[in-house]
């Protein structure tokens, strides 16, 4: 492990910035962040989660994928992206971290997202454990432990230090880099900042919330139950919840006729949105509760239902902060957990 | 004047279900938390009882959802409107969205919503609970001691410059009426109007490119009534689902802005919703301001029907231009 001071934290960044570029939480005002690629003056936001989550980084709200030209009867087809090259990004909290997990199985098995995959290959992640949770987590119901944050390095604040350790080779790399701004340290003070996490996660309001009644193959007992009409009745049928979310992974692809050919990008895209995967006969889900009822079977049925029983919700609250109505998978599992249809 | 709480709505609500006055209640329901209210549909006296809530958290405006929730209710549905949630629901009825036959509108009184947000900047994370009305206790994770909070202090910035406290429309009253006041709404929109060019660009730069498209500005607008909106229709070729430039956003919202002109109340929905905290109302408020001062006073939603200054046309109607040329004149 090794440590340096957290009010130089600025030197570890200009350092990193040196050799890759690095991305951080950063202020965006009025006290919301976002990540944003650092440089000199930029501070490090101290609160805990960014609007949108570091899943921008690996699958951006709308990317260019191919370019194509005709000229009479030839194409003249392009491929448009950038390799940007290996990059760094630092303060990703635990639940976060565990959704670049969520979004690799569904972009890395096969056929593989070779967009997606080169920005993972790309990215060293430096983790940040959580010293102050706020009353709308509940990562510790998905198993995570906000105090082992992961990724290829994870990092602590402990007392006047920030402390890192690496988890893998490029984490390594990562802790070379900044190797003389650090001096290497014992264990005792994450440890101690470990056990004041653990006991923060256990006074957590929302630290009883279990996965009970959820899973793979509990179709049949959750989707005709009555609760979905109260719960969805509110839904304004926006695209918050899916756009703040760490793990919602939809997209649509489509064409813009550029005048000059035609570009095919990729964006995001949201079940809420009555269009989404509209389909030649029509649409398969005709109203907000069953949209709703989508989003959130989609996360704690069927996805883990086809991913060996990962659900695919981190519990980061970003939902419970955001809808303008305040409903949220933490209402929905409190309603419709551990109990047989009727 | 006697004060009312969500008891007097519970009670009031109860009884004219009872009474069969009305087959529904549209309130707001108990959360996880105390600030996490969520809007709802009531229909027996326990679920009354138990879930409805009326605090400074029930900042969402009711009247839109009457538009698709009334034609599932038999018989008429009881609503319960803020002062200015109350000039959505006339504009409602004046662009006959809704019908007044079925709804009974139990005004009730607001001294100001409470952000979230700026509570959470004053006392950091880990809210466990808030309670008080003028003066705010609110419990966090790590503090002993609850911290203590002007309601005016924490409040939303439409409150802030709240505009009235009069309810223009109601079946009856719980409390006293209140009276249209003397806000200061338009005075960010001054200061935005005296920046330069290239600061007002900047300015509406910074603020529109954190937008992340999830359009609950639309969805939350009581003046945004089409139930597919043509950003929704895939045939449109506007569906706009990626924008060409990080700025682009600016299009989609001065377009909503103009789209609604004349018939925005000012509610200040669009801005709560924001999961950015982009000021989107300023746009909006740019546009009544300039409505105000071409073609005289004028606030939407204040009765239903007649003619709006934008359906209208007199002799006397100012010209946009004379009116720009007027201020650089004065400036």
């Amino acid at each position: 492990m090794r440590k340096c001071l957290y009010k130089d934290i600025h030197k570890i960044f200009a350092r990193v910035a040196e050799k890759m570029p690095l991305y951080i939480p950063a202020k965006t005002g009025d006290e919301k962040a976002e990540y944003k690629k650092w440089s000199e003056g930029d501070e490090l936001f101290e609160g805990l989660n960014t609007v949108k989550s570091p899943k921008d980084l690996f699958f951006p709200q709308s990317e260019d994928l191919v370019r194509f030209k005709t000229e009479g009867k030839n194409i003249e087809i392009t491929d448009v992206r950038e390799d940007k090259g290996p990059f760094a990004v630092f303060g990703v909290r635990a639940c976060d971290a565990k959704s670049f997990e969520v979004l690799d199985r569904v972009f890395l098995t096969e056929p593989r997202d070779s967009y997606y995959a080169s920005r993972r290959e790309n990215a060293t992640v430096v983790t940040l454990a959580c010293s102050r949770p706020s009353e709308t987590c509940f990562c510790k119901t998905f198993g995570i432990d906000a105090g082992e944050p992961g990724g290829d390095v994870s990092a602590w604040i402990a007392g006047d230090d920030i402390v890192f350790s690496a988890n893998t080779e490029k984490g390594s790399a990562f802790l070379d880099i900044i190797g003389e701004l650090t001096e290497e340290c014992s264990c005792d003070a994450v440890d101690r900042e470990k056990e004041k996490i653990a006991v923060i996660m256990e006074r957590l309001p929302l630290s009883d919330l279990t996965t009970d009644g959820f899973g793979g193959g509990k179709t049949e007992d959750l989707f005709n139950r009555a609760e979905w009409a109260e719960l969805s009745e509110a839904c304004l049928g926006c695209g918050t919840c899916t756009f703040v979310c760490p793990t919602c992974q939809c997209y649509d692809i489509k064409d813009f006729k550029s005048g000059n050919g035609v570009v095919r990008y990729r964006c995001w895209d949201s079940c809420m949105y009555s269009e989404f995967t509209k389909m030649a006969h029509g649409n398969n889900r005709l109203t907000q509760k069953e949209r709703f009822r989508q989003r959130f079977m989609h996360k704690l049925v069927y996805y883990p239902e086809n991913n060996d029983g990962l659900y695919s919700c981190v519990g980061c609250g970003r939902c419970l902060k955001s809808c303008p109505v305040s409903m949220n998978i933490v209402k929905v599992m409190k309603k419709l957990g551990g109990k047989k249809n009727d | 004047m006697q004060k009312i709480t969500e008891k007097h709505l519970a009670e009031k609500a109860k009884d004219l279900l009872s009474q069969g006055k009305v087959s529904a209640v549209l309130g707001w329901r108990r959360g996880e938390f105390d600030y996490d209210v969520t809007p709802a549909l009531f229909t027996d006296a326990d679920e009354i009882e138990n879930g409805l809530v009326y605090n400074c958290f029930c900042g969402a405006n009711l009247s839109k959802y009457l538009v698709s929730k009334i034609r599932a209710v038999e018989g008429r549905m009881l609503v319960f409107l803020k002062p200015c949630d109350t000039y959505s629901i006339n504009q409602l009825f004046t662009e006959h969205r809704v019908d007044r036959e079925k709804v009974y509108i139990v005004g009730i009184p607001c001294n100001g919503m409470a952000d979230i947000t700026k509570i959470r900047n004053a006392v950091g994370e880990g809210i466990t609970g808030v309670s008080g009305d003028e003066c705010l206790r609110v419990e966090t994770l790590y503090s002993d001691e609850p911290a203590e909070l002007c309601l005016a202090d924490v409040m939303s910035e439409r409150c802030v410059n709240c505009k009235s406290k009069k309810h223009v429309a109601y079946d009856e009253l719980l409390g006293d009426e209140g009276e249209v006041l003397d806000s200061h709404r338009f005075d960010e929109v001054e200061r935005i109007e005296r920046m330069s060019p290239d600061e007002r660009f900047a300015f509406w730069q910074r603020e529109l490119s954190r937008c992340i498209r999830c359009n609950a500005c639309r969805d939350a607008c009581p003046a945004c009534t089409c139930e597919v909106c043509v950003f929704n229709n895939p045939a449109s070729g506007v569906e706009s689902k990626a924008p060409v430039n990080e700025f682009e956003e600016k299009m989609f919202h001065i377009i909503r802005a103009f789209h609604v002109a004349g018939r925005c109340t000012d509610c200040g929905e669009c801005s709560r919703v924001c999961p950015q905290n982009i000021p989107l109302h300023l746009l909006n408020r740019k546009l009544i301001k300039d409505m105000n001062e071409c073609y005289g006073e004028y606030q939407a939603g204040e009765a239903v029907g007649g003619v709006s200054p934008l359906t209208d046309y007199t002799a006397e109607d100012g010209e946009p231009g004379d009116l720009i040329r007027r201020r650089d004149t004065d400036a």
